[in-house]
């Protein structure tokens, strides 16, 4: 009854399969403003990884007697397109994605000025069209695009990254196969301007000096990925800024 | 007035000025557990089970063996499943109905902290590869809740799995036969989970219910005997610095130690 | 006691404006003496107040505005509509009847539908219910006709433009009767179809560039330039 020897994940030279460096984020895209019908939305492609977020609201609630008498109900829904992985998965929501969508909605309300709007909801979505590791992160920055994309007045915007163990090596940013395969996986969201950690996951096994290690790993691809945020939420107004002075 | 579930405004100034100067509104220091009351083996008809008082807070655990089929990727281990239900008697916040998020939540994070950890010897429940191995049921059932109903759910689900016998049986004709005698099912690790309340940016342990409705956000990190952190979760509304949660993984360090002892005897 | 950007630079939610004996204004909020936007848009500083001009915001009401909305429900004792806020208005059977309101004997679907629009003013309105609409005055009431145009509401002001000179120009160049609703709705009036149809280019126009300098100038000739191609065209036929 011996184990299976693991795959090398991780070579000799700290490069990974995918060829990137063990502090490296996967080649990122986002845009923001991609859905006509929703009051805010984004899109998101982070290595395989496609995943589309919007929002609704604030609006009045539905059913009327889930509304809070001084704030915004804030109401998240993370979920899995059936196509989006190797096995198919079922449509109906799992208890991942229940899980998931519990603690998303937890790392962004921080960011949002829910007292501003008492007794309406703000509708989070998001859909994970392909997943490929990390989604609850990479949804997590692209729904915190959407809020402020809706005009919801916000604290800040929310950015995420995941950090882990792989192979021995303490690496940003996990695959699938790197998480499934791995030591450990850290998943962690962030209000860049506070340094406020709004979502802190981890499984796995990492003594207490792997895991601070793999906190400054994440708190750095947090930083590059927020530019990247901003950058994105800019560029429709820059560009059309750059067209008219011409 | 015991029926409604939130804390009166002036009480919740009065846990929160309390904590700012050190102190809680039960007496306790902001490092200090309630007291843990624990009984194994309560219920005859489980393969193992477990009944914890953490303070008010009761929750029981049964595991449950049965046979099943393996997962497809780890075809020569046996199967760990983890549910919980907040039963609606426990809590006037509780409404009878399928698992809410809460209830996922908490099955979750215990099964993480003795999933990651590899608390049970997932190997030695093979019968035939790839087609029949044990799966150990580990069912959470809240009786009542006066917070933190996380760290009790886990020192209950371990203490239930270090109660589990398992009867014996040899094979018969491609059948399972039981056979006289029971085997305690392996163990060879104990997790333990410490959770921490933000309340006015000072760090407690264990919170109590009205705590619990005061803090900001909540902070779980579940240890190995070994001291490696094997799953940790925050939860609630708001944040915590770098520094804050560094601080919580020192202090849980020192905590698990003293819990597990409770739980882990001889 | 630093600024931390120029005026009309662009800055999105969380980014530090200001620190020290500032006034956090619109779309901005303050945190100990720091100051800080809410809002993806253009920072300004006006004396010691520091503020963002938003590039996107849903409208919240405001006692005194002047909304465009559609009624969605007829209700016991008066009228619920939709005037493109998170809340719902109401608009209550007593502010258009004198006659005490019966419930058998008044009609009121036939003073105002489900589905028709109304130009009303925001009468009351704060955090515990929902605003409270009037069409008891002068140019208010069911429309009923013309055509609506929706912006988003931030951007009315550059509609209406310093003391009304942009509109005033699309009024001139249009020949259209506009009544510019705060919650970002517009309604148009022409001659002919092709007048609205100038107008809503233009209003189009100010919407995705109102971040910019010179637009009035540049509407003015859109428009011009497109009556002038319209009478080309119509020469041709």
């Amino acid at each position: 009854m011996s184990r299976k020897k693991p795959e090398k994940l991780v070579d000799e030279n700290d490069v990974r399969i995918d060829g990137r460096k063990l502090n490296e984020l996967r080649p990122i895209k986002i845009e923001v403003a991609v859905l006509g019908n929703a009051d805010g939305s984004a899109y998101i492609e982070q290595g395989k990884n496609k995943i589309l977020a919007a929002v609704y609201g604030p609006k009045e609630v539905h059913p009327r007697h889930l509304a809070l008498p001084d704030r915004a109900l804030l109401r998240c829904r993370y979920h899995m397109a059936p196509f989006s992985v190797e096995e198919r998965k079922s449509p109906a929501p799992s208890r991942r994605e229940m899980e998931l969508s519990k603690v998303i909605r937890e790392a962004l309300e921080p960011s949002v000025f829910v007292e501003y709007y008492p007794r309406t909801s703000v509708d989070i979505f998001i859909e994970v069209l392909q997943a490929d590791g990390g989604t609850r992160c990479a949804g997590i920055t692209a729904a915190s695009l959407a809020l402020a994309d809706a005009g919801i007045p916000m604290r800040d915007l929310v950015v995420a990254c995941a950090g882990g163990k792989v192979d021995g090596r303490l690496v940003l940013d996990l695959t699938d196969t790197e998480d499934k395969k791995g030591e450990a996986d850290v998943p962690l969201a962030l209000m860049p301007n506070f340094n406020a950690i709004t979502l802190l996951q981890m499984d796995g096994s990492l003594t207490i000096d792997e895991f601070e290690k793999v906190i400054s790993l994440v708190l750095d691809g947090c930083k590059s990925l927020h530019a990247l945020q901003k950058e994105a939420l800019k560029s429709k107004y820059v560009a059309v800024k750059e067209v008219v002075e011409e | 007035m015991s029926s409604s579930p939130m804390v009166a405004r002036v009480k919740q100034k009065r846990i929160a000025e309390l904590i700012s100067s050190g102190k809680r509104l039960d007496g306790r220091g902001l490092n200090d557990y309630r007291e843990v009351q624990l009984e194994a083996g309560v219920i005859e008809r489980a393969e193992g089970s477990a009944r914890l008082r953490l303070g008010k807070t009761e929750v029981m655990v049964g595991t449950k063996i049965e046979v099943g089929e393996p997962f497809s990727d780890v075809p020569n281990e046996g199967v760990l499943t983890v549910n919980a239900e907040l039963v609606p008697l426990a809590s006037p916040t509780f409404e009878p109905g399928p698992p809410d998020e809460n209830s996922i939540e908490l099955a979750r994070i215990v099964d993480r902290g003795i999933r990651e950890s590899k608390t049970i010897e997932l190997e030695k429940l093979c019968i035939e590869p790839g087609k029949k191995v044990f799966v150990v049921f580990v069912d959470v059932y809240v009786l009542n809740h006066d917070g933190n109903l996380i760290d009790a759910s886990v020192m209950a689900a371990l203490a239930a799995l270090l109660n589990t016998k398992m009867s014996n049986y040899e094979i018969v004709k491609g059948e399972i036969k039981e056979k006289p005698g029971y085997t305690p099912l392996p163990i060879r690790n104990h997790p333990i989970a410490v959770t921490f309340a933000k309340i006015n940016d000072k760090l407690i342990v264990d919170p109590w219910l009205e705590e619990e409705q005061v803090m900001d956000a909540r902070l779980t990190i579940t240890t190995d005997k070994d001291g490696k952190i094997c799953a940790m979760q925050k939860g609630g509304y708001g944040y915590f610095t770098t520094q804050q949660i560094l601080e919580a993984v020192n202090i849980a360090q020192e905590k698990t130690a003293d819990l597990r002892k409770l739980v882990v005897k001889g | 006691m630093p600024l931390f950007y120029e005026g009309k630079q662009l800055v999105t939610p969380g980014d530090l404006l200001a620190e020290g004996n500032y006034v956090a204004g619109d779309n901005t909020y303050r945190d100990n003496d720091k100051i800080y936007a809410s809002r993806l848009g253009l920072v300004d500083f006006e004396d010691r107040k520091v503020y963002v001009v938003a590039l996107k915001a849903f409208y919240v009401p405001s006692v005194g505005d002047t909304v465009i909305g559609k009624v969605v429900e007829v209700s016991t004792g008066g009228w619920i509509v939709d005037v493109n806020a998170p809340y719902l208005a109401m608009l209550r059977a007593s502010d258009v009847t004198d006659r005490p309101f019966r419930p058998r004997t008044s009609d009121l679907p036939s003073i105002f539908d489900a589905g028709d629009l109304i130009i009303a003013k925001i009468v009351a309105y704060d955090r515990t219910r929902d605003p409270l609409l009037t069409v008891r005055e002068p140019g208010l009431g069911k429309i009923m006709r013309g055509q609506l145009v929706e912006i988003t509401p931030t951007k009315i002001p550059r509609v209406i433009g310093r003391k009304g000179s942009m509109i005033s120009m699309i009024k001139k160049e249009t020949g259209c009767q506009i009544t510019i609703g705060q919650n970002g709705i517009i309604l148009i009036f022409g001659k002919t179809p092709e007048d609205e149809r100038l107008a809503v280019m233009a209003i189009h126009k100010i919407e995705n560039e109102s971040h910019t300098s010179g637009l009035t100038d540049r509407v003015t000739e859109m428009l011009r330039k497109e009556k002038g191609s319209v009478e080309d065209e119509s020469k041709k036929a």
